[in-house]
């Protein structure tokens, strides 16, 4: 089913995927059969709206799921050939932050608030590169100047708190990329930053990743984002890939309901009259209670009959692009369907 | 090249319609406390810092700006709902601060607020019900429990939910959910003014543009005014007549909405455009974006002259010095900046 493209395997490459929560009414499957692959130096976008379970996946390919409640069912994670579902846990926090790191959305959730920033960049420069005290200090201080932060020496012995939240994410990519990873794994790297500090970061942490040849995944609710940034995207919806593609084709020939309901709703300010925003119907459902059949029917223009009873896998679009729609063939972002 | 000042727009303005909200001069400074026990005030943040604009009849202003810039007070204070530290809000021709309690509190039905946070404006222990009929009470706007729970159904139909959901508590309902009751809530007392304070922000895209569009319908059914806050450009562009854009307490531009996007004449509004990635490839390929350097100054200790200058590209020393005021640059077109 995946095959790989080229001669050279995908950096990163994920089989079937599901992982559930045991909650009140039973376990839920919220990542529910996902497949896809990152090739190396490549950015990939996943987007999707809240709790479709794109950080469960992120935290799924990190092996950081709470564990109970959470429980990766079945699937496959190959990282650089090695199923990482499959490696000692002393293997996976070997490659997890010196092959694979994350930058998460809230950046004084994941830097350490008793820690100075020295403590917290140069720890892992001496674990998983061997490097001497004073070698790592230099190191940071480098490091913090790359990501822009002022007076990095002095920096250095200030704790998290007195950063701004641009910086304080700023950081989080210095300390991601430190190890020079492989991949780069960006939950909602920019969400909880103002608009200028979101650009700023996000031209950094492209910037950087292109410079040290590190493959990204950007996951993001925000449809702009990846079409600033992403060659290929996987557009997620109640915890499944509902289409995949490169972003060009995402963007110019979008062919799932769900993506061109996404696109249709963004207000946009470069388009010359107001029209009213065309809005997707009803609530994006609770993942313990999905719809029967495809489980975007209820909100789907293009919905038929077969739509509340059987489930569509993705299948080919194009070349290199996948819908799992019953209607692809039909479905297109110039025709929306007559509203009932 | 006009050179009056907005006040004076706001009066030519009152030749034809009278505004229905006139802020002028308007500043909410907040002291800046120190010592043992905070007795000390050493200085002021100054949230709102000499803005004026009106509001027409049937007009939605848009007031957009970074996280600290001011928005929030901004409202508040129109509603005096805080105090101002100077300057006048005119509502239909009444000075608000001239009002005696009393009077204010009939004053108040006619201005309602809806709150940034979804999430924590609503009192979890109330139901949905009691909550949008409380302003009924306090306006003794009902003639008995019965016509007050008929006026919070039909409230209830008015925002696109239903009457059934008036029993339920706040924890019962999604984020978009809890935003409609927020209106519902805000209309109950026939107002003809609303702050809506980010009304969205923290909404999923496809829910995003179900309340836009609700609001905007509701603007039109009941005849009202509208002061829209929003962080970025991008939303109320959508329901804005004219766009007021702040940074750092100052007003900074001021248009029409087309010419504000068309041509932009602050540098800052230009960087806030140009950092919104916008869902088309083509052109983000081709567009020109401004990145700004450095961090958001805090606002309690705001940069000399012009507050923009630590990030302005195009800034001299010339900007350290002075203090531009807002000028009108085209017909009803104002900017605040030296090198226009
Ligand atoms: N009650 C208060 N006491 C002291 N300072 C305050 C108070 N309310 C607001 N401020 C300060 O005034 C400034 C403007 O705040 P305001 O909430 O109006 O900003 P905003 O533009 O609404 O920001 P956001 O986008 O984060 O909501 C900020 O520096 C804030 O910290
Ligand atoms: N620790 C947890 N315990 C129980 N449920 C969880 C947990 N983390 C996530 N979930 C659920 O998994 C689903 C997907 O969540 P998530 O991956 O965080 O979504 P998002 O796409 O917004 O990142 C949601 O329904 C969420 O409520
Ligand atoms: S399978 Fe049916 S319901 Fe699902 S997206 Fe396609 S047309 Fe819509
Ligand atoms: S006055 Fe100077 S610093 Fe301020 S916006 Fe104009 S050019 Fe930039
Ligand atoms: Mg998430
Ligand atoms: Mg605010």
């Amino acid at each position: 089913m995946d095959a790989l493209r080229g001669d050279s395997a995908p950096l990163l490459d994920v089989r079937n995927l599901v992982t559930q929560f045991v909650t009140d009414e039973g376990p839920v499957r919220v990542v529910n059969d996902v497949s896809f692959q990152i090739n190396e130096g490549e950015t990939l976008g996943l987007v999707g709206e809240s709790g479709c379970g794109k950080s469960v996946t992120a935290l799924s390919i990190m092996g950081l799921v709470p564990t109970p409640p959470g429980e990766i069912v079945s699937g496959e994670i190959y990282f650089q050939g090695q199923d990482l579902l499959r490696i000692s846990g002393e293997d996976l926090r070997g490659i997890r932050g010196s092959q694979i790191a994350m930058v998460f959305q809230e950046p004084m959730t994941s830097l350490n608030p008793v820690l100075t920033i020295e403590r917290q960049l140069a720890e892992p420069l001496r674990m998983h590169l061997g490097m001497t005290r004073g070698v790592a200090k230099s190191r940071a201080c480098e490091l913090l100047e790359m990501v822009g932060i002022p007076d990095p020496e002095d920096r250095l012995k200030d704790y998290p708190h007195r950063m701004s939240g641009g910086q304080r994410q700023r950081i989080m990519i210095a300390m991601a990329l430190s190890c020079n990873p492989k991949l780069l794994i960006a939950d909602e790297p920019t969400t909880a930053l103002d608009v200028t500090i979101q650009a700023q970061v996000l031209e950094l942490m492209m910037t950087l990743s292109k410079e040290f040849g590190t493959a990204l995944l950007i996951i993001t609710h925000n449809l702009g984002v990846v079409a600033r940034f992403a060659d290929r995207v996987n557009v997620m919806y109640s915890g499944k890939i509902r289409e995949m593609g490169p972003a060009d084709d995402i963007f110019d020939s979008p062919s799932h309901p769900y993506t061109i309901g996404l696109l249709n709703a963004i207000p946009r300010f470069d388009q010359g009259d107001r029209a009213r925003l065309q809005m997707i119907k009803g609530e994006i459902p609770d993942p313990a209670h999905r719809p029967s059949g495809c489980s975007f029917n209820p909100r789907c223009p293009w919905a038929v009959d077969k739509c509340s009873v059987s489930e569509p896998s993705l299948a080919a679009v194009g070349p290199d692009h996948t819908s799992a729609c019953w209607e692809a063939a039909t479905v297109s972002k110039a025709q929306l369907p007559v509203a009932p | 090249m006009r050179e009056n000042k907005i006040k004076s727009d706001a009066t030519e303005g009152a030749a034809k319609t009278p505004p229905l909200m006139d802020i002028r001069n308007l500043k909410v400074y907040f002291p800046i406390k120190s010592g043992v026990l905070l007795g000390r005030t050493v200085g002021h943040i100054k949230a709102v810092d000499d803005v004026s604009l009106h509001i027409n009849p049937g007009e939605t202003l848009g007031l957009v700006g970074e996280s600290g810039s001011g928005k929030t007070t901004l409202g508040r204070a129109a509603l005096r709902l805080i105090e101002p530290t100077d300057g006048q809000v005119i509502f239909d021709g009444q000075e608000l601060r001239d009002l005696s309690s009393q009077e204010m509190r009939q004053r108040r039905r006619e201005l309602g607020f809806v709150f940034q946070d979804p999430y924590g404006s609503l009192n979890p222990r109330m139901t949905a019900g009691n909550m949008i009929g409380e302003p009924l009470k306090i306006h003794k706007l009902h003639s008995g429990k019965e016509d007050r729970r008929r006026q919070v159904g039909d409230l209830l139909e008015t925002v696109g939910l239903s009457r059934s959901m008036a029993d339920r508590y706040p924890h019962e309902f999604s984020g978009g959910q809890r935003q409609r009751i927020g209106v519902a809530r805000a209309l109950a007392a026939k107002p003809r003014f609303l702050v809506l304070d980010e009304p969205v922000s923290a909404l999923d895209v496809s829910i995003q543009a179900q309340l836009i569009n609700l609001l905007q319908d509701l603007q039109e059914e009941f005849n009202l005014t509208y002061l829209l806050i929003a962080h970025d450009l991008s939303v109320v562009r959508h329901i804005s007549d004219r766009i007021a854009v702040m940074y750092l307490g100052k007003l900074v531009e001021l248009s029409d909405y087309k010419a504000l996007y068309d041509n932009p004449l602050h540098p800052y509004t230009q960087a806030l455009l140009s950092a919104v990635p916008l869902p088309d490839r083509a052109l983000e390929r081709s567009r020109e974006r401004i990145v700004l350097k450095g961090d958001i100054p805090s606002p309690r200790n705001p940069p000399t002259g012009c507050v923009f200058h630590t990030r302005c590209p195009i800034a001299t020393d010339e900007c350290r010095m002075t203090i531009p005021t807002m000028k009108e640059h085209a017909p009803n077109h104002y900017a605040a900046c030296i090198k226009l």
